[in-house]
């Protein structure tokens, strides 16, 4: 009783909270670079990141991977700069740098001394216009990402049942290939397939520019002006079209046995609605179902039903991203105690899911939710690069800064109804993938048949 | 032509004075004895507590290898009269965020908490610290996890190759084992086992308390008592240094993969060893995790033979070792390894060039102040220290400790420490050309 009372008083307060706007400003140069710089002066120190709007998503057919093999050969030279040298620079100074691509970007980032800005400017400038590497250079890589594939998933069983379960949920959208690419596709890249994909899309008006930290807006504008004002906007970039969607009218099953598998599990993925620009309600409606359902091991829904309920899951997840330029996915999980069969635990997410849709939310699990998402919102900006790399990845999905400023508010706007609603346009009306990680020894007792 | 811009641009950087690290740290002690390192930081309305207890997984028993590990998870599920439900809502119920680890060394408390309603989340905390129930439900649950997590590590090539290694390195020192015990030992922990474990690892005889963030020197006092101060005044005695029996050579552990995973090590060097600054910096040449180091180079950028290879320090407070690893694919990996051989052996016979010296230097010292970001962060940074007996003032002396390293240093202590003969390589997978072993 006390407990409940003692709740209830934080929540109020907590709704009370000032959460002071972040200092961001954005402006756009006259090349179409478009410009956020996110002010923290807590500490002297700058994070520098170019993204550019293209991804794997973006590789022409059979070409997978390209974007992956160009963000390596990103670090090999430029017309005036040796393989290595920019790598060499960004950590003499002190630095760290990096890059990563996805389905949708590719970003570059460096983490510097604030007064280091400028240089990394004009070292990003130069690979954004000048890039140059030999044939060496791009065999040798081409090997390293063969070996990346096979550390981050030809090694993993959980990663490749992974990638056959996007490949089975998307029917006809790139988002199927996997980002790294498909090892026999990598292995037939060139470094021309590279320089044709920079050509088409590395220019600043298919860009964003990120700078945060202890820097100053209107200096930031100028360096930029500097550096990358002078290089011409690239005439051939045009809005990414990609083929789209058919509706998803049947069930698809994808069972993946390794011997391998130490821990045998359950995962479903299906489409679900991105978040669009001025029109965030839906998704972030989807963010909360995602919390609901799945966020917390000892509170959510899935975890109560089928760890506290009932002994069937050692652990459940929930997951949803809305930062996609097309249609972004859903994903529960199930992994069931020992001797909890795949069947078993799969009816088991079924029935609780059905329970959630029939009972609805319980208000004060709702308040709570929205109580840890706002606390959620001040621990993210502790991050700098954090907080810089969540307005670059909305950026490049389509949405504008005044969205991801408006992003908390959405989250808080979201009612119980929107979120049924949203539940059961997903649950009722969708259909996905449903995978199996099975393990051979699970197989022998029926369970690894591909129903 | 290039090499010369990079000299140019490296020289002007040196000149101007790198950014320095801009943390203030005040030392306290609380009302009730408990000292604590403190950076107040106003601009965000929550702070970030790191506590340690000194004395970890180190701790258990022979045959109850796991207590401390399961013990500390046990500690967010449930007390006060809270179950684990009970308090994962009251918790989310008050923004705050607790998360509770273990290694060999250590029990791990990482805490923020919002001003608002900070009294509150302390309170939390305490009951966990101090009154975990360790329900049987509760116990039976995290069991199953912690064993779920052992039957996945059996079929992981990187934790069947840590495991072999710590195996070969440390024979019966509790080192050897997992931190989060064996199948058998975890099978067997009894209740009776964890409460032995919570009144061994956390006591206030081993604690280290750091705070950056939204709190007053007063209110940190008044918060650590309450949290800490019911806790016993000592706990276990630490456990022996382990005897590090290591020999040079090679162990191969079948496993069927497109790649073998490779870890490699011998003795290293204590933390408060007065040539462990100059040993950083020669491990960080040979293969800190970054590009440009020589083993780097060697693997990866010269013959694309692993997407990644790395070497580093693992000073520990029982034992210290030099370790390093990478993956590649099968019909690689005897060229990998004797790659590493080799740079081992350049390393131990040449030290750096001058050249290399200065790069690492500006590196080192540049990217130091750069750690020193973000509430969380620089709590974590601030517990480290202490742990490792620093004081305060270190943060402003290490710079000049890593410019005061000489080439005649890193000659000396490269020769003192790196043995390539003494090298050990545990080899996961199906390496071609390699005898299976060990």
């Amino acid at each position: 009783m006390n407990r409940l009372a003692a709740t209830l008083v934080a929540l109020i307060a907590l709704a009370a909270l000032p959460l002071r706007a972040e200092p961001v400003t954005g402006y756009t140069l006259d090349n179409g670079l478009e410009i956020v710089v996110i002010e923290d002066h807590r500490a002297p120190i700058a994070v520098h990141m170019v993204w550019y709007r293209s991804g794997a998503a973006d590789a022409p057919p059979g070409r997978s991977g390209i974007a992956h093999l160009l963000e390596h050969l990103m670090f090999k030279g430029t017309e005036t700069r040796a393989p290595g040298e920019f790598s060499d620079i960004v950590e003499a100074n002190g630095g760290s740098d990096n890059a990563f691509t996805s389905q949708d970007f590719t970003g570059y980032f460096q983490r510097v001394a604030a007064d280091r800005l400028e240089l990394m400017m004009e070292l990003e400038a130069d690979r954004m216009a000048n890039l140059d590497f030999s044939e060496q250079d791009w065999r040798t890589e081409r090997d390293v990402i063969l070996e990346e594939r096979a550390q981050r998933v030809d090694s993993r069983p959980g990663a490749i049942m992974g990638e056959r379960m996007r490949a089975a949920l998307y029917l006809n959208h790139p988002y199927g290939t996997p980002i790294i690419g498909w090892r026999h596709e990598i292995a037939a890249l060139s470094g021309d397939d590279a320089t044709e994909f920079y050509s088409r899309h590395y220019a600043p008006n298919n860009a964003v520019l990120i700078v945060a930290g202890d820097v100053d807006p209107e200096e930031v504008r100028a360096m930029a002006e500097r550096h990358y004002g002078p290089i011409p906007a690239a005439p051939d970039v045009t809005p990414r079209t990609r083929p789209q969607e058919p509706p998803h009218l049947s069930e698809r099953r994808v069972s993946y046995i390794d011997p391998r598998v130490g821990q045998p599990y359950v995962m479903r993925m299906q489409l679900a609605p991105a978040r669009r620009p001025g029109d965030q309600a839906e998704a972030a409606a989807l963010t909360v179902l995602a919390e609901l359902l799945g966020g917390s091991p000892f509170t959510s829904v899935l975890a109560e039903a089928l760890q506290f309920d009932r002994e069937i899951a050692l652990q459940v997840a929930a997951g949803y991203n809305g930062m996609r330029v097309d249609d972004a996915t859903f994903t529960l999980g199930v992994v069931p105690l020992p001797g909890v069969s795949h069947d078993e635990a799969e009816a088991a997410l079924d029935a609780a899911l059905a329970d959630f849709l029939d009972t609805g939310i319980d208000l004060e699990r709702f308040e709570r939710i929205k109580t840890d998402i706002r606390a959620s919102q001040i621990y993210a900006r502790d991050d700098m690069r954090e907080r810089a790399r969540r307005y670059g990845t909305a950026l490049t999905s389509g949405l504008t800064v005044a969205d991801v400023r408006a992003w908390p508010e959405a989250l808080d706007a979201v009612t119980r109804e929107e979120v049924m609603a949203a539940a059961r346009a997903l649950l009722e009306n969708g259909h996905g993938v449903t995978g199996r990680l099975v393990a051979p020894a699970d197989e022998q007792n029926g369970d690894g048949e591909n129903s | 032509m290039m090499k010369r811009l990079f000299f140019a641009l490296a020289a002007a950087v040196t000149l101007a004075l790198p950014a320095r690290a801009a943390v203030e740290i005040t030392e306290l002690t609380s009302p009730g004895g408990i000292d604590a390192w403190l950076a107040e930081d106003h601009s965000l309305p929550f702070t970030a507590i790191e506590i340690r207890f000194r004395g970890g997984a180190a701790l258990d028993p022979d045959g109850a290898e796991g207590a401390v590990h399961l013990m500390t998870a046990l500690l967010e599920e449930g007390s006060n009269g809270m179950d684990a439900q009970g308090f994962a809502a009251t918790l989310e119920g008050l923004g705050a965020r607790l998360d509770f680890d273990s290694s060999h060394d250590t029990v791990a408390v990482s805490a923020r908490f919002l001003t608002e309603n900070r009294g509150e989340s302390a309170e939390l905390l305490r009951a966990a610290l101090t009154e975990p129930s360790f329900a049987p439900v509760a116990v039976e649950r995290v069991r199953g996890q912690v064993l779920s997590g052992l039957r996945s590590d059996a079929r992981d090539p990187n934790a069947i190759a840590s495991r072999r290694f710590a195996e070969l390195a440390f024979g019966d020192h509790p080192y050897a084992t997992p931190a989060e015990g064996t199948m058998e030992s975890v099978a067997d922990l009894s209740r009776d086992d964890l409460i032995a474990a919570h009144e061994a690892a956390l006591a206030r005889d081993r604690v280290y308390v750091s705070a950056v963030g939204d709190i007053t020197p007063d209110a940190l006092g008044a918060l650590i008592d309450s949290v800490l101060g019911e806790l016993p005044t000592t706990g276990a005695p630490m456990p022996e240094p382990a005897d590090i029996g290591l020999t040079g050579g090679l162990t191969v552990v079948p496993f069927e993969g497109p790649q073998s995973v490779v870890t490699f090590g011998h003795k290293g060097i204590a933390r408060d060893d007065p040539d462990f600054m100059t040993a950083y910096l020669m491990i960080e040449v040979l293969g800190g995790g970054r590009f440009g180091t020589r083993l780097m180079h060697d693997l990866r950028e010269e013959r694309g033979l692993t997407y990644g290879v790395r070497s580093y320090l693992v000073p520990r407070d029982l034992a210290s070792t030099i370790r390093g690893g990478f993956s590649s694919r099968n019909e690689y990996v005897a060229q990998a390894i004797g790659l590493v051989r080799e740079e081992w052996a350049r390393m131990a016979e040449e030290g750096l060039t001058e050249q290399e010296l200065d790069e690492v230097k500006t590196y080192m010292t540049g990217a130091y102040p750069l750690r020193f970001d973000g509430n969380a962060q620089i709590a974590r940074i601030m517990v480290g220290m202490q742990l490792d007996d620093m004081p305060v003032s270190y943060i402003e002396e290490r710079n000049d400790m890593v410019r005061d390293v000489t080439l005649d240093d890193i000659r000396r202590v490269a020769q003192r420490l790196l043995d390539p003969e003494g090298l050990h390589f545990v080899v996961v997978g199906q390496p071609e050309g390699m005898e299976p072993g060990g």
